[in-house]
């Protein structure tokens, strides 16, 4: 049975009778290097897909926003303005977080469908529409509207906030966005 | 003294370490001996030279490295819940980059490891590695092979699709055999009864943390034990001859090693992208008619358990199994002859094939079983049809447990959406915000049913306290039946 001792060979010569044509430390080196080369090419080529996989949520192409169905257009158009809850549905890596949310749709002056937010660009409340007096009104801090948004008196900075909408084969879609408060322009919220 | 060892240090270091590497080598070994440790790993004596037969060690080693970071990867993005598991896979497999192709390396690579695991132990008791003082070498590398079979056994549940669950409820309900104690621990390892979201943790936590740092430690057993009993180099040769032969671990053996780890990758990497692993659906614990079956590797144990049954299954499931482990496991102990030359140990030789060809048959009688009965196997076609469908669809993100408020009230009960619209109605939203859910101007009141009860809303409803009032709340004006609803209403906001 052969038993090798390993303790004998740190820091030792060599085993002895090693047959090489070339000088250890020569011929080490160049296989080291080949080696070094060859490893470092195929980890580079393996962390492709690994440092693709952890950058996934940074590189995927920014999903639009998603669109809200809010009802047929030619119904919306009958009377006018009308509250709507729309689903709005947003997407958190493997889930989706569908919250509702009401908006308001009105006819603006060239007869098109708009779509308002129903939230005060005073400070947050949600504005309500009162049919018999023909406004908007924020029951929180007496903010009010016109029936097309437009600011008639109170403390909001500006009108209420539109939000992008179109139909799309008779059915009105919007997106959903919040804007910041207390602003004399309306801007988004990331 | 310090200076003394110092110096004795540099003499037996410094030249060589000047000539053959650079300045910066130099620094980084006086700080940290790396001179010595390099030589100490490379310079290992191999008798009689490098060899193929060497590599499955190292293959081993490469295949657990390449498992812990496609793992960590993974971890990324599995949530390990009876709830989301299947979710977050499927996420992993249709929607991450290079996801499906991370998760196929790993999961083919637990075939690898078992495939190279046989292989090394072959060539271990083919060449009769395990004798001459290594008998706890053997031990520390039977230890491993249980960790790595209760690796692929714990990581097979986690996809939680119809096979992991199935399969490892069987798995499971083996436990339950085992006399006196069978039942109490299968209740341990599911972590109930019942298969649950508890015992996807249980194989979580044992997957990823308890049996790796087990294996850690095992392997530092074994590759030390290597070390320090010394390669055993080949089957016959005397020893003058093989010591003349010998060559250090580093170049050549290393350089095989490399190869052998290259072509595994290569191997995983072409089978990861051309047949990625695929996914079912999500387990269904109410399904009666799937007809489960374990990985590959399992499938013989599988089909031998088929055989025993009532009062003998302790003999089939313990006894007979057991002995068997137990023959492997004192394999040094009881062949204590120092040869090792194959064909001079017919016995152990023999005995060794016929529990491979055992294994063997049994797995072909379970794939020949399958397919002589048409009942499984147009099950299986159901089966892998329900696969194909699952894997084609595209990914369906899960509905955040929050959102149910409102996709469910509509469906749970009328006088709740009724409710809904007095609630709209009376302008309660503006302040209280639609669903309830909160404005500057008034608090939120989902849970506001678990806070007070129905009458005491009522009361509220109808004589708000002097605070409420204060805030800008009205006294709600409605009728019996229709504050009910509204009650109604306010009871389903959680």
């Amino acid at each position: 049975m052969q038993e090798v001792t390993p303790g004998n060979s740190a820091g030792a010569p060599a085993p002895k009778g090693i047959v090489a044509e070339l000088p250890l430390p020569a011929r080490r080196s160049f296989l080291g290097v080949l080696l070094g080369a060859g490893m470092a090419s195929v980890g580079a080529l393996l962390s492709v897909p690994l440092l693709r996989f952890v950058l996934h949520p940074l590189l995927r192409a920014t999903t639009p926003l998603a669109w809200s169905e809010v009802g047929n257009a030619e119904e919306l158009a009958a009377a006018l303005p009308t509250k709507k809850l729309i689903a709005v549905e947003q997407r958190d890596g493997w889930r989706k977080i569908v919250s509702e949310r009401a908006v308001y749709v009105i006819k603006q002056e060239n007869g098109q469908l708009a779509v308002l937010s129903s939230i005060c660009p005073h400070l947050g409340c949600s504005v309500a529409w009162q049919a018999e007096k023909n406004v908007f009104s924020c029951p929180c801090h007496g903010g009010l509207f016109a029936s097309d948004g437009k600011l008639l008196g109170g403390p909001p900075p500006r009108r209420m906030d539109f939000l992008e909408s179109k139909i799309e084969g008779g059915v009105l879609i919007v997106q959903y966005q919040y804007f910041r408060q207390l602003v004399r322009n309306k801007e988004i919220l990331a | 003294m310090q200076d003394s060892r110092l110096s004795s240090h540099k003499e037996q270091n410094k030249p060589p370490a000047q000539s053959e590497h650079g300045r910066f080598f130099h620094w980084l070994d006086r700080r940290t001996g790396i001179d010595a440790l390099l030589r100490a790993a490379l310079d290992e004596p191999i008798p009689g030279g490098a060899s193929l037969a060497y590599v499955f060690g190292s293959g081993l080693l490469f295949l657990f490295l390449s498992q812990i970071i496609t793992g960590v990867f993974l971890a990324l993005y599995y949530v390990p819940s009876a709830d989301h598991a299947h979710t977050t896979i499927a996420y992993i497999t249709k929607e991450v980059t290079a996801g499906s192709f991370i998760r196929s390396i790993h999961a083919y690579g637990s075939s690898a490891i078992i495939i190279v695991l046989l292989l090394h132990i072959t060539q271990t008791f083919l060449y009769g590695s395990y004798k001459g003082k290594r008998e706890l070498l053997w031990l520390a590398g039977c230890g491993l092979f249980a960790l790595m079979l209760g690796m692929s056994f714990t990581g097979y549940l986690l996809p939680w699709d119809q096979k992991a669950f199935f399969a490892t409820t069987v798995g499971t309900n083996i436990l339950s055999e085992i006399p006196f104690v069978g039942n109490a621990l299968k209740s341990l390892l599911r972590g109930g009864t019942e298969m649950g979201t508890l015992t996807l943790s249980r194989f979580f936590v044992l997957h990823v943390f308890m049996i790796p740092a087990l294996i850690f430690v095992f392997v530092a057993i074994h590759v030390y034990l290597f070390r320090k009993a010394g390669a055993a180099g080949p089957i016959q040769g005397d020893a003058a001859t093989l010591e003349k032969s010998a060559e250090p671990f580093y170049p050549r053996q290393v350089l095989v090693d490399i190869v052998f780890a290259l072509l595994i990758i290569c191997g995983l990497g072409l089978l990861a992208h051309y047949w990625p692993v695929d996914l079912g659906p999500k387990a269904n614990p109410a399904d009666t008619q799937y007809v489960p079956r374990p990985e590959w590797y399992y499938i013989p144990v599988f089909q031998w358990l088929k055989y025993w049954e009532g009062a003998f299954a302790v003999m089939g499931i313990l006894v007979i199994p057991g002995l068997i482990a137990l023959l492997f496991v004192a394999l040094p102990f009881i062949d204590r002859r120092g040869e090792r030359r194959p064909w001079k140990r017919p016995v152990a030789l023999a005995i060794y094939a016929i529990i491979f060809a055992g294994l063997g048959v049994l797995g072909g009688l379970s794939r020949r079983g399958d397919l002589l009965d048409p009942a499984i196997r147009s099950q299986f076609a159901r089966q892998r049809a329900d696969v194909d469908s699952f894997m084609k669809a595209p990914f369906e993100p899960e509905l955040a447990g929050s959102s149910l408020v409102a996709a469910n009230l509509a469906l749970a009960n009328p006088l709740a959406n009724q409710g809904k619209a007095i609630f709209e109605q009376q302008t309660c939203n503006a302040c209280h915000g639609d669903s309830g859910i909160g404005t500057a101007a008034a608090p939120k009141l989902i849970g506001v049913a678990v806070k007070y009860d129905n009458e005491k809303l009522k009361a509220l409803l109808k004589q708000p306290t002097k605070k409420m009032t204060d805030g800008g709340m009205p006294r709600v004006e409605l009728n019996d039946a229709d504050l009910r609803a509204l009650i109604s209403y306010l009871d389903s906001l959680k």
